[in-house]
């Protein structure tokens, strides 16, 4: 509604301005010229600015826990010489060490269970009637547009009610239903363009189903299944509402335990602006190898073209 | 000659059964324990049926709290506030990315998108932390002790960010720009072309975006709990409680609010075609 009210002001203003600008074309023709190279090269520089000040804001509380982590004071803002005690007690502290291993093992399961069902799910939908496919798009939309809440409460009382105990199956349960809308979502696109011929063609050949599936579709699909993997182990690992709601009370993920741990002592433990590091090293590594892959992905696509 | 029986639509057999089972059985559920009621202290459902009723209590305890009522009605507009300010930061963020004479674009896209990859958790308790870095080294508190709406929206617009920037992004580099420059040479003004052309044309990345950002913010407990050192409440935080509390009744009639609100932008936004997949962008 504000948004529509935002528009309706726009576009009052706008009718509003064209009666103004006929009149001043008519009595003085010197208006603004936005097309005059000074003006553009202003333009161009406020926008530089503030798309690098945001960017800036972006990183300034990430890379404020980074400086601070190479310092032993309690409070952010107290420089206190040089250290690496933070990562000492770090990599002494199970408790951590433990929910960060929980958090990847967490994420790599679901990944690999998210991607073989997604992945079977989006050529079978796709291969379906239309009222079929139309069925299984606004079911397996639901997950998305639900809020997690939502998500993680209706299968909390599913499982209460049916008097299950929340282990590490139910919480796997939890981050698929979570991510494998994303994996349909990924690869449905790439078999769009798939040439619907080689399958047929594979059987007519007297390929069985299976091997012609094996290696006709899912190699054309592959980078389609390849960033739903991506996306659904990021998503688990960003998790914390369903992992809350789903997990056995006494499973640590790190989103749960710095949840916990900041819950109870207000601020985030001193210790954990080293985890915050290397978490970043982390991401910014794999980003450049997926960065890396693409680009050979997308040079080796236009070669074999 | 004997052709296979194998049809590749059975594939979506397990995936159908997932979602029946793990999908919609759960929202059916919701939807029977708001308008049921517990009359024994006896969480099992479906073990035992009896010892449970058809009841409005839920109903009348969420419309009959003011406080309840407040809650909701500050959560929509906190949703509405911060889907308007990532919008407005991130629509001429994606707009100056998506031109075609900007260099490294979407290197930049990937440094917005980034510091989603940190522990979400771990990256609002960042933001905490910098305010209380802030007050201890300029003296100025702008904490959540202080100001919890105002540092709960700060956590929020820096978190949402990252989700409008992409949809928009993505809506923009396939925009047909030669439309703007005919629009301006046809003699419109900036705003008019803004309005009358820039607009329509982005409309699925402006949906995408606001999708991606009203619900999420009205929902999630831990940006109002970090940020606004508890002080401040949203829905989600409601749910939560009902959730430590075990009291599944109510807590789905506060789900089914949601679902309902769900319902009405879906219906709203019905023929607006929208920017498929903004989160999964990612990759």
């Amino acid at each position: 509604m504000v948004i529509l009210i935002l528009l309706m002001t726009f576009m009052h203003l706008s009718k509003k301005r064209r009666i103004n600008d006929v009149r001043i074309t008519e009595v003085s023709p010197t208006k603004i010229n936005f097309n005059s190279p000074k003006i553009k090269s202003i333009i161009k520089t406020v926008a530089k600015v503030f798309v690098y000040v945001m960017l800036f804001s972006m990183y300034a509380p990430i890379l404020i826990l980074i400086l601070f982590s190479f310092t032993n004071a309690t409070l952010i803002g107290n420089w206190n010489g040089f250290s690496f005690d933070l990562y000492i007690d770090l990599f002494n502290d199970e408790e951590v060490l433990t929910a960060f291993f929980n958090t990847v093992i967490v994420a790599l399961t679901t990944g690999i269970v998210s991607t073989l069902l997604g992945t079977l799910g989006a050529i079978g939908i796709f291969y379906s009637s239309k009222k079929m496919r139309r069925v299984f798009d606004v079911v397996g939309q639901i997950p998305v547009l639900n809020p997690e809440i939502v998500t993680a409460l209706s299968l909390t009382i599913m499982f209460v009610a049916l008097g299950i105990q929340f282990n590490f199956i139910t919480l796997l349960i939890g981050h698929v239903v979570l991510t494998i809308p994303f994996v349909v979502l990924s690869i449905t696109p790439k078999l769009k363009q798939l040439d619907p011929n080689t399958y047929e063609a594979a059987l007519d050949l007297g390929a069985k189903p299976a091997k012609a599936l094996r290696k006709v579709i899912i190699p054309e699909i592959m980078p389609g299944i390849l960033s739903g993997f991506l996306l659904s182990v990021t998503l688990s690992l960003d998790d914390y509402i369903i992992t809350a709601f789903t997990k056995d009370p006494s499973f640590v993920t790190l989103s749960t335990y710095i949840y916990g741990i900041t819950a109870k002592k207000g601020a985030l433990p001193p210790m954990l602006r080293a985890l915050t590091t290397i978490i970043f090293i982390i991401t910014l590594i794999i980003l450049l190898i997926v960065n890396f892959y693409n680009k050979r992905q997308k040079k080796m696509g236009g070669f074999n073209k | 000659m004997s052709k296979p029986k194998f049809s590749r639509k059975l594939l979506a057999i397990p995936y159908g059964i997932f979602l029946v089972l793990y999908v919609i059985i759960p929202l059916v559920l919701i939807i029977i324990y708001a308008f049921t009621e517990n009359v024994e202290s006896n969480p099992h459902f479906v073990y035992r049926g009896e010892g449970y009723r058809i009841s409005f209590e839920n109903a009348l305890s969420f419309f009959g709290n003011i406080s309840n009522i407040n809650t909701f009605i500050v959560s929509i507009f906190t949703g509405f506030l911060n889907t308007v300010i990532c919008l407005l930061i991130g629509y001429p963020i994606a707009y100056i990315l998506a031109k075609k004479e900007y260099k490294f674009s979407f290197l930049v896209v990937i440094l917005f998108i980034m510091p989603m990859w940190i522990n979400f958790v771990l990256r609002t308790s960042a933001t905490r932390e910098m305010f209380y870095g802030f007050k201890e080294i300029t003296g100025i508190d702008i904490t959540g002790a202080k100001y919890p709406f105002f540092a709960t929206m700060v956590g929020m617009v820096y978190n949402y960010l990252p989700f409008t920037i992409l949809p928009l992004y993505s809506t923009m580099t396939k925009m047909n720009r030669s439309l703007i420059e005919a629009s301006m040479d046809l003699g419109a003004t900036p705003v008019q072309t803004f309005v009358k052309t820039i607009i329509p044309m982005t409309m699925p990345g402006i949906i995408s975006a606001a999708n991606m950002v009203f619900m999420p913010t009205m929902s999630s407990f831990v940006i109002s709990d970090v940020m606004g050192e508890r002080q401040f409440a949203l829905i989600g935080n409601i749910i939560q409680t009902y959730f430590d509390q075990a009291m599944w009744h109510l807590g789905s009639f506060f789900a089914l609010t949601m679902l309902v609100i769900i319902l009405v932008s879906m219906f709203l936004t019905r023929n607006v075609e929208k920017e498929e997949n903004a989160r999964g962008g990612l990759w």
